[in-house]
């Protein structure tokens, strides 16, 4: 027999908390794509923006986090929650980062003449659902979503290698693509980035509902 | 990661431990290896039958009036149940929930109460076993100048610590403690439970507490009783992040309604 408590309604809260900072990521991923994809400017300020909302969620979740264990010393479920929170907390800052860098990148390419994008938006689609599935394996503590995460980490690493020699090929044959070339490569980087963070908010998921550390696990799934 | 205590040899052991009180079941066949060395925290609702438990150890629980003890207990190998309970008593000290110093007795006495009740005469030995048990117990650093004071005149916490250095002075292989913190502020607890750290290199420590953070705080293995039954006993340290079983993380986790 289980009973509720004001403890529950805080924790709730914070899944709460970290579902929407998850949420402006995946925004912030769409619109910064946008100003590579579509070339339009526009959407940086945007990006932008989210970041600092981004940011003070950071804080606030961190700071919620040590509160709770102060308070309340939490045990067993409740631990691993906490501890997997402030761990998820941390990828999701550096998505938001590295969604910054991607439309800030775009609008650099804007002043170059337009290239190939390649296996781009492919990455894109890998990442952003990588990065939904993940939060969506955290809200309902799916550890089958999580592991399948996971395994779309390789496709992710390998479009970005093919990506990069595509683009060192080019660059050996057009010296004056060097500049848009270094660009994408950018991209494609700051992509499997947030494919890799997802894999880590995938792995805490894992070890939020099965007490089970994955990391750096030869069998990881 | 081993999950149940292994590596030391075992000080007590329990199989099939029945007990109550007239026709009330307490404990319904408990089954539980305490090993050399270690502390062992019991914890559980009240009711749960954890201080029935180590009131069996040391054969205190069989003195009140209608109380019923079957099964098994061997300590240091040996049938506890049939021992004469004073032996297994100099064995099996205890430290009860409010330090209980004897009250017309003087620190030094207190001390000394065990040794001379077993006829202990020699003024030497006894000076010398009242100075050991106190600074084992950690407190004749406070006491050494005033050995002759009441024991009821010292603070909770102190007087504690008197009791534990009492039970340590008939020289024990395992000590009891049910709920010594329960009447003590934090600092008086801290002090107690760096003790137990301390004294556990010496003997087997069992300590039925209700402060779950304790629990995890002095002792390497933990049981968790529910009902008069031990239904997870482990490491603490896995007990408190990776329960085994639902009704521990619903316990430890302060969901038990």
């Amino acid at each position: 027999m289980t009973m509720k408590r004001q403890f529950d309604a805080d924790l709730d809260a914070l899944r709460g908390s970290v579902l929407r900072m998850g949420g402006l990521c995946e925004e912030m991923l769409q619109y910064a794509i946008k100003v590579v994809v579509d070339r339009e400017e526009l959407h940086l300020k945007a990006v932008q923006d989210w970041e600092h909302q981004v940011n003070a969620m950071h804080i606030e979740i961190d700071e919620v986090c040590l509160r709770l264990i102060a308070l309340h010393q939490p045990a067993a479920g409740d631990l691993r929650l906490l501890a997997a929170v402030i761990k998820i907390n941390s990828d999701l800052e550096r998505v938001a980062d590295q969604a910054v860098n991607i439309a800030e990148t775009g609008v650099y390419l804007l002043k170059e003449p337009k290239i190939a994008l390649g296996d781009i938006p492919r990455m894109v689609e890998v990442a952003s659902g990588m990065l939904k599935d993940s939060l969506d394996a955290f809200s309902r503590g799916d550890v089958a979503l999580a592991r399948d995460v996971i395994k779309r980490d390789d496709e992710e690493d390998r479009l970005k290698s093919r990506i990069f020699n595509e683009l060192v090929h080019l660059m050996q044959r057009d010296a004056s693509a060097i500049q848009r070339g270094m660009d994408i490569i950018l991209i494609a980087r700051n992509l499997e980035r947030i494919a890799d963070h997802a894999t880590n908010v995938a792995e805490d998921v894992i070890f939020m509902v099965l007490g089970k550390d994955i990391r750096h696990s030869v069998e990881k799934i | 990661m081993e999950d149940a205590p292994k590596e030391r040899p075992i000080a007590i052991s329990v199989r099939g431990l029945r007990a109550g009180y007239g026709a009330a079941a307490v404990l319904n066949g408990v089954n539980l290896e305490v090993r050399e060395n270690t502390v062992t925290a019991i914890i559980g609702p009240s009711g749960c039958g954890k201080s029935t438990l180590i009131r069996c150890l040391n054969r205190m629980h069989e003195a009140i009036p209608g109380a019923t003890c079957d099964g098994e207990i061997l300590v240091g190998g040996r049938d506890a149940l049939r021992l004469d309970p004073v032996v297994l008593r100099r064995e099996v000290g205890m430290v009860f929930q409010r330090p209980n110093p004897f009250p017309t007795m003087s620190i030094a006495q207190n001390v000394a109460a065990g040794l001379t009740l077993n006829g202990v005469s020699d003024r030497a030995l006894i000076a010398e076993t009242v100075e050991k048990s106190l600074r084992r117990a950690a407190l004749w650093d406070e006491v050494k100048d005033k050995l002759d004071a009441p024991g009821v005149g010292l603070s909770g916490g102190q007087q504690q610590r008197l009791c534990i250095a009492r039970a340590l002075a008939v020289e024990p292989r395992i000590l009891l403690l049910d709920e010594p913190c329960s009447a003590l502020d934090p600092i008086a607890t801290a002090r107690i439970e760096e003790l137990l750290l301390q004294i556990k290199e010496q003997l087997t420590i069992v300590i039925v507490t209700h402060n779950m953070q304790q629990a995890a705080r002095v002792a390497e293995y933990t049981v968790f009783m529910l009902m008069g039954e031990m239904v997870e006993y482990g490491l603490t340290r896995k007990m408190f992040t990776q329960p085994a079983d639902k009704r521990t993380e619903d316990y430890i986790t302060g969901r038990f309604g």
